[in-house]
């Protein structure tokens, strides 16, 4: 029944046991500290069975903080092994360990940061910018959570219980396969996979028929505002690329589970199909990362410059054209697999090809700013850094575009610098200008303005810091996940200010911490009373910060762009009287969660092949399910007496 | 464009056609699915690695009789979805138990299929080939029998709620699910049997 | 209860006509297989345009799609859906097959 696991699972060396041990430390602390202040049936109630996308938005951001935290752990264990280790027996990290490092790390940050960030930010914004007060479907949004939560977790005990997958963020078989990976790392890797990415096609349906189905009247889609839009094409992508990971990590794992010959190096498998296969997901994937941080600009840009964005139109004309590009590229990840010229000329045209309405958003980004009343608050800064940043990582890749130049970067440092410039700069500074944007409509209060902008420069001097000696690493031919190299290469004092990059980077995430708890204890000054912070121009400014349960009171009808600034600025404004309907909402529903629960149980001993484990709680999926169609009242009517009082 | 939230105010009637479309964009994405499996049966149907082709294993006639089984449950299933509309709700089991006895017939005779291949030694560990066919037609397979499950507990329902815009919703959905099964077969049919034989 | 009005519901006539229309093309791809009727090339041209056919038909038959009132966004995201899958498979048979010719 326990299938392949054993004891020997808890046996790990020093440093795997100290990382372990502080994790499980740091949640009993938490549990301490929620027993303590008698909170649990508050966190039931208010969080885990809330239907709510204001909630959920706030979970995914919390998880993600702390993948990022176990992410850049694992960056800096890497940046310090690499710093130190001039021969084979140098360094503090065996290669295996540093293989399970490297495949994590970009794992955590890919799955758990970056797609929960999306996420994250699509609950907050989208059904306030539309003027809706919910999604297409409340519980499948509370389901595609809790999907999310459960692989999070899944990834948390492969740190604890046995070894996690050591052949890179995206398996590679035949290295991947049951040959030649023959232990439990890569099935977790594919099972934490999997129900995250359930719970990412769930949700993307949900957003997708949220923002066709529910915008509110006189919003059509050329008057929606860009980070709709971003995401709309971000969505597209979704439905359309997560299939392709489903199916390919499922053949991966019928050739590990069932000696089925997909991938193999024998038998007529062909493991270059895998490689095919997993970049046609992988190319739409990093878009769907990078699209909604293009749509937090956008609206970051157009507030802080007190400007209409420029040019709204070829806006959303060139994120359809990134849409309809980004899924006739993906062969540029394997320019070097050995396929001919003709291939390669294509596919590295089209990529080129990419770069135009990419530029053609970074110029509109600048115009807007032209003779714009510009604040520099900490949103602004980091779309400035942003420009910088994803510039040269743009740049970069149009270089690499071309398959004779990726012929020497193509897994080399120059490669890595390259995507950690366009994740760093757009994905991740696009979410910390939209943390800092949105905080006080979810929250009520302001964050620390002083602290954000330390945080601001410790990311951007530490990003500098730590990528710039990788792209002249990389060009002076150090290859990508190097646990040891030779003192006669000359790379290490690149390394070493390398490393030093990603403390000043820690530093930045130790301000954005000290940022968060200093803002709660100052909250009282910082109150947002009116909603409007920042003379906004979207939808979301006209409610209350916090906004009420159900958003709008009354919904908003829209004839222009930017319409909530068209209504401060309206020539008459005639305030009618207020008439009020009872407002329908859907009631909590403890049933995502347990959905999560059963997978997370359904992952872990499917990894450890525990099969009849496996297939009851697999049938306890289904169950919850069954449970749920069966439900009478999952609805209520909130009365007009409550929705006069707030 | 010039759509916008639709003007129903009842929250039932919203749910319908926004539940109906949502279901219709998860098909869209099984399109998806199947379409990698197809990609990769295409790519590895020549790789038998000794063991046979589908010319050797494949019985066109056999597989005739799944393809009309199929074929009248997808039509059969139709004739439930017009009975629904008029709130038919005896007439609407009755098709429905009609469409999972084909349904039933298809995965008997699809197990059948699979099992004597695998007891003459033509499992899916044998090549690349056997492993792209028994996991295409097999995952079709399994999202047949999930759709029986689901006929059995949506008839369930239906005996005890009877037709409502609610359990109506639900069906339409069904229906689509089933609907879709069959066109996929259509292209297991063309690209697997059909060109495997020829 | 009322149904609301852009649900798509289908008549018995159009349910029958799918049915037959698709069982026609089903023998005719089986018969043309089964007895040899064309040479390779004509006889997988003829069955895949036979296929395509037959999904044609039972989209339009048993789907509804295309009777939808405007804006037509089921018919917008399928055509996106075979767009995409055009792309993967046919890019994904160009590719390998490209690599299949260099290997040896």
């Amino acid at each position: 029944m326990f299938g392949k696991l054993t004891f020997d699972a808890l046996q790990h060396d020093p440093l795997q046991d100290g990382a372990g041990f502080s994790m499980i430390l740091g949640g009993l602390l938490i549990v301490a500290l929620i027993t303590y202040y008698k909170k649990w049936t508050y966190l039931w109630k208010e969080w885990i069975t809330s239907l709510d996308p204001k909630r959920i938005g706030v979970m995914y951001i919390i998880v993600a903080f702390v993948m990022l935290i176990k992410g850049v752990s694992d960056a800096i264990l890497m940046r310090a092994q690499q710093s130190i280790a001039i021969s084979e027996s140098a360094g503090f990290l065996t290669s295996d360990h540093y293989q399970q490092i490297f495949t994590a790390h970009g794992t955590t940050m890919i799955f758990f940061v970056g797609m929960a960030v999306v996420f994250g930010m699509m609950n907050l914004v989208i059904p306030l910018q539309i003027g809706a007060r919910d999604v297409a479907y409340p519980f499948l949004n509370s389901v595609g959570f809790w999907l999310f939560g459960a692989a999070s977790v899944l990834i948390l005990v492969s740190l604890v219980v046995g070894n996690f997958n050591a052949t890179g963020w995206l398996g590679y078989p035949p290295l991947a396969g049951i040959e030649y990976s023959p232990g439990e790392g890569v099935d977790y890797w594919i099972w934490i996979l999997q129900i995250a990415g359930v719970g990412s096609l769930i949700s993307g349906i949900n957003f997708l028929i949220t923002i066709l189905r529910m915008r509110c009247p006189g919003m059509t889609l050329m008057k929606m505002p860009l980070f709709v839009w971003c995401s709309l094409a971000t969505l597209i992508l979704i439905i359309f690329a997560f299939p392709i990971l489903t199916a390919t990590l499922g053949l991966l794992s019928l050739d590990r589970y069932l000696g089925m010959h997909f991938f193999t190096a024998g038998f007529g498998g062909n493991p270059m199909m895998y490689v095919n296969l997993i970049w046609a997901w992988g190319h739409p994937e990093v878009y769907i990362l990078v699209l909604p941080a293009f749509g937090i600009f956008s609206e970051v840009v157009a507030t802080f410059s007190e400007k209409r964005l420029f040019g709204y139109a070829s806006m959303v004309w060139a994120i359809v054209a990134i849409t309809i590009l980004s899924f006739i590229v993906w062969l540029h990840h394997f320019f070097t697999m050995g396929a001919g010229a003709n291939v390669n000329a294509f596919f590295g045209i089209m990529t080129m090809l990419i770069a135009v309405p990419t530029g053609v958003k970074v110029f509109n980004w600048l115009f807007t700013m032209y003779r714009g009343k510009i604040h520099f608050t900490t949103p602004m800064l980091w779309f400035l850094g942003f420009i910088a940043t994803f510039s040269v990582g743009g740049m970069t890749g149009v270089l690499m575009s071309l398959p004779p130049i990726d012929f020497q970067a193509h897994n080399s440092l120059f490669l890595v610098a390259h995507f950690h410039s366009v994740i760093i700069g757009g994905v991740l500074f696009g979410f910390f200008a939209g943390f800092a944007y949105w905080f006080p409509k979810i929250v009520g209060f302001k964050l620390n303005e002083r602290l954000g902008k330390y945080a601001f420069w410790c990311w951007l001097v530490g990003f500098l810091t730590a990528f710039l000696p990788l792209y002249i690493l990389g060009l002076m031919g150090a290859t990508r996940r190097l646990d040891h190299y030779d003192p006669s290469t000359g790379w290490q004092p690149l390394f070493v200010i390398a490393a030093v990059g990603v403390l000043l980077i820690s530093c930045g995430i130790g301000f954005q911490i000290l940022q968060i708890i200093v803002s709660i204890k100052q909250r009282k000054q910082n109150l947002d009373t009116t909603g409007d912070p920042w003379n906004g121009r979207t939808l979301e400014w006209s409610t209350t910060s916090p906004p009420p349960l159900y958003n709008f009171a009354i919904i908003p009808e829209v004839h222009d762009h930017d319409p909530f600034w068209a209504t401060k600025h309206a020539k008459n404004k005639q305030v009618a009287e207020p008439h009020y309907e009872p407002i329908h909402m859907p009631k909590n529903s403890s049933i995502g969660f347990f959905v999560g629960l059963f997978s997370l149980i359904f992952g872990f001993a499917i990894t450890w092949h525990m099969m009849e484990i496996s297939v009851i709680s697999l049938i306890a999926v289904m169950a919850c399910f069954v449970v749920r169609i069966s439900e009478n009242e999952t609805d209520y009517y909130i009365p007009i007496e409550e929705i006069e009082k707030s | 464009m010039t759509d916008t939230a639709t003007t129903h105010h009842d929250p039932l009637q919203e749910a319908y056609t926004k539940n109906v479309f949502g279901f219709w964009v998860y098909l869209m994405t099984d399109c998806v699915l199947f379409g990698i499996l197809f990609a990769t049966y295409a790519v590895l149907h020549n790789n038998t690695f000794g063991a046979p082709s589908g010319k050797d294993i494949f019985d066109l006639s056999f597989v005739l009789k799944e393809t009309i089984i199929l074929l009248t449950s997808s039509f059969t299933c139709g004739l439930a979805m017009i009975a629904a509309h008029r709130l038919e709700t005896k007439k609407v089991i009755a098709w429905f138990c009609v469409t999972f006895l084909l349904g039933l017939s298809f995965v008997v005779l699809e197990v059948t299929e699979f099992a004597h291949l695998v007891d003459v030694g033509n499992s899916w560990e044998k090549s690349a080939f056997l492993s792209s066919y028994f996991t295409l037609v097999g995952t079709h397979g399994l999202h047949i029998s999930v759709g029986l499950f689901w006929m059995i507990v949506f008839m369930a329902q239906i005996a005890r709620k009877g037709i409502t815009l609610v359990t109506l919703r639900r069906l339409t959905c069904l229906s689509m699910f089933w609907h879709f099964l069959d066109v996929v077969w259509i292209f297991i049919f063309t690209v697997v049997y059909l060109m495997g034989v020829s | 209860m009322d149904i609301p009005k852009e649900s798509l519901h289908g008549t018995f006539n159009s349910y029958l006509l799918g049915f037959i229309l698709s069982l026609v093309l089903t023998l005719i791809a089986y018969f043309a297989v089964a007895e040899h009727l064309f040479t390779e090339k004509v006889l997988i041209i003829t069955i895949v345009g036979l296929a395509f056919t037959q999904t044609v038909v039972q989209l339009f038959c048993f789907f509804h799609l295309g009777k939808e009132t405007k804006p037509r966004w089921n018919l917008l995201i399928f055509l996106s859906m075979a767009f995409v899958i055009a792309i993967i498979i046919g890019g994904s048979l160009w590719i390998m097959y490209n690599l299949d010719s260099r290997v040896m």
